[in-house]
């Protein structure tokens, strides 16, 4: 088992390292100077070049990758350009409403997907099972900032239920400012419990049918044990999969989301970086979602190394 | 569209009977078709103009004349929610083009080459690891905005799935006793890759470009609304939802019609995506 840890950890740095190496060559495809397009065609040749030095893009490809991965293991993301202050401080300032963000959509997608998943998998075929299967599919189908202005529309300014947008004032409790959240995560929760749904069901199909199952009704147990305790026990894994893995995805849900409801997150930052070419910014946001997505992966599997005696490859 | 219809009676006379026999994927089908056709004929289908500009009529709501009302500018929605399906459909089809040139490289190199599988798996896992919009904007603000780059940044956001898809297909059929025996007879490596590999990876790459078709299609919408996509200058169905948000409270016709497009069409496409799926290839129909 050590063995198998050892080689998904190798496996896993292998794949950080390729993932820094994108997020290093995405800023060096740029055609010109990405010095000269930030700076725009009124800048000097000395303010262009002050800023190849900030940006690291002075000396050969070799000495700027060096240099780049060194600031890396350093924890060093660079500076943001228009803001000022380092990446890391940056992205760490806005992190609040993404994470709650991300933490209540997740668990708005759980609460509606998990059961609707489970049963349309127990009744399969039925009329259930093909309607929730089309409303996920539909849901899947809907823009997230379309849903989340049609929202803002119906329960904000039409029902004046919720705010239309926003966080909250700088002194407003957490309490006010999750309330803003309300919307936003049901928008970015709705679009994401389709996947989940779908895993769900995929999930419990392959375990009702297996043997245990058939052991344990077999046995005279009631159904409601055999479907929670000894099915859904079992396809916990594959779900816990595409939790963790939307978990880490929800953060592309995120920009557009908090776009639309105008959240001081993460994924607004990164908009106003693309917008204003903040390169530093682009790169570290790339990296650090990149990083955690890859993370959770290696995570899960070494979960799974843990839990299921019969992964052991 | 019409093109995935005569593939996919080239590749199999019964497939398209078959898809049809279907109810959800012949709806699937039959909506695409139409959506596309109505996409092809806009300046046919409605008497307006896409750009007249007709200040009397302006946010005119939903009546017999303007179906779908008119924007700020007194020019007709239906009108140019058809003409901007034409952008969105082809800009989609062509990140499914790009993806599965870029995806067939990789998966043929990496199912074929024993040596080449680690390191190009490896880049696959990493390409993967970004989510879809992040990478796609990124690239696009190295790029430039413009028609093409959008293109060609979806198209490589979207080509490790491609690639993992034809790699999965390349592994089983590289084994194949009719590959070995096109060895043994010395066929060059790049005809058997082309003739014997590539062809029978045609069906999960069809299901596989059905469902990029579809996300390419929510994704070049979010990039438009973001304000990174193609210029905003030619109506998408992104851009008209973004030009629509300044007049949400007044006539709300204006973001929720464009919407209302892109999820009959990213549903007809999923509908059409499973139909083929449980026909072409029903181990992967368990999965998801």
């Amino acid at each position: 088992m050590l063995r198998a840890a050892l080689n998904r950890l190798i496996g896993m740095l292998t794949v950080m390292a390729i993932v820094v190496t994108i997020v290093f060559v995405i800023v060096r495809v740029t055609p010109g100077d990405p010095a000269a397009v930030m700076l725009g065609p009124d800048a000097t040749a000395a303010d262009v070049e002050a800023l190849r030095q900030r940006l690291g893009l002075d000396g050969t490809i070799l000495q700027q990758f060096v240099s780049y991965v060194g600031g890396i293991l350093r924890g060093d993301l660079g500076q943001s350009i228009f803001l000022g202050q380092p990446v890391t401080t940056a992205l760490w300032l806005r992190a609040e409403p993404t994470f709650f963000l991300t933490i209540f959509s997740l668990a708005i997608a759980t609460t509606v997907a998990l059961p609707i998943g489970i049963a349309s998998a127990y009744w399969r075929g039925s009329w259930f099972d093909q309607a929730t299967t089309t409303l996920a599919m539909f849901a899947a189908s809907v823009p997230s900032f379309w849903l989340g202005l049609v929202f803002i529309q119906t329960f904000a300014v039409g029902l004046g239920w919720f705010p239309t947008s926003g966080y909250g004032g700088p002194y407003s409790s957490l309490g006010e400012r999750l309330f803003h959240l309300a919307l936003p995560a049901t928008t970015l929760g709705i679009v994401s419990s389709a996947l989940i749904m779908r895993f769900t069901r995929a999930s419990m199909l392959d375990v009702l049918n297996d043997d245990y199952v058939r052991t344990a009704r077999s046995k005279g147990m009631s159904e409601w044990r055999v479907v929670i305790r000894h099915a859904l026990k079992n396809a916990l894994i594959p779900i816990l999969t595409v939790l963790g893995l939307t978990a880490a995805l929800l953060i592309s849900g995120a920009i557009v989301t908090e776009t639309v409801f105008a959240l001081p997150g993460i994924g607004n930052l990164i908009v106003s970086a693309v917008l204003r070419r903040d390169y530093p910014v682009i790169q570290g946001a790339l990296l650090i979602v990149a990083g955690l997505y890859v993370l959770v992966n290696f995570l899960i599997d070494m979960l799974y190394l843990l839990v299921d005696p019969r992964v052991r490859y | 569209m019409a093109a995935i219809a005569t593939s996919t009676q080239g590749h199999n006379p019964g497939l398209l009977v078959r898809l049809l026999s279907r109810p959800t994927a012949a709806a699937g089908l039959v909506a695409i078709v139409l959506i596309a056709l109505a996409a092809i004929l806009a300046p046919y289908v409605t008497p307006h103009s896409p750009t007249q500009l007709s200040i009397a009529n302006r946010l005119t709501a939903p009546n017999t004349v303007y179906w779908l009302g008119t924007d700020e500018l007194g020019r007709d929605i239906l009108t140019r929610v058809l003409h901007a399906g034409r952008t969105s459909l082809s800009v989609a089809f062509s990140v499914v083009i790009v993806s599965s040139i870029i995806g067939i490289v990789l998966g043929l190199v990496a199912g074929f080459f024993r040596k080449a599988d680690a390191p190009v798996s490896r880049l696959i896992d990493a390409m993967m690891a970004f989510p879809d919009i992040l990478l796609a904007i990124a690239l696009v603000a190295a790029l430039g905005a413009s028609a093409f780059n959008v293109v060609l940044a979806l198209g490589i956001v979207y080509a490790p799935r491609m690639a993992r898809v034809v790699r999965a297909s390349t592994l089983v059929i590289r084994e194949l006793p009719y590959v070995e025996a096109a060895r043994a007879l010395a066929v060059p490596t790049p005809v058997i890759l082309v003739r014997h590999v590539l062809r029978n990876v045609t069906s999960p790459l069809l299901v596989q470009g059905t469902f990029i078709f579809a996300q390419a299609i929510l994704a070049e919408a979010g990039l438009s609304f973001l304000g990174v996509g193609i210029s905003p200058d030619i109506p998408t169905w992104g851009i008209m939802i973004s030009a629509g948000r300044q007049f949400m409270n007044s006539a709300s016709w204006l973001l929720f019609y464009p919407g209302l497009a892109i999820v009959i069409t990213v549903l007809a496409l999923q509908l059409l995506g499973d139909g083929l799926r449980d026909l072409l290839d029903p181990r992967l129909a368990k999965d998801i």
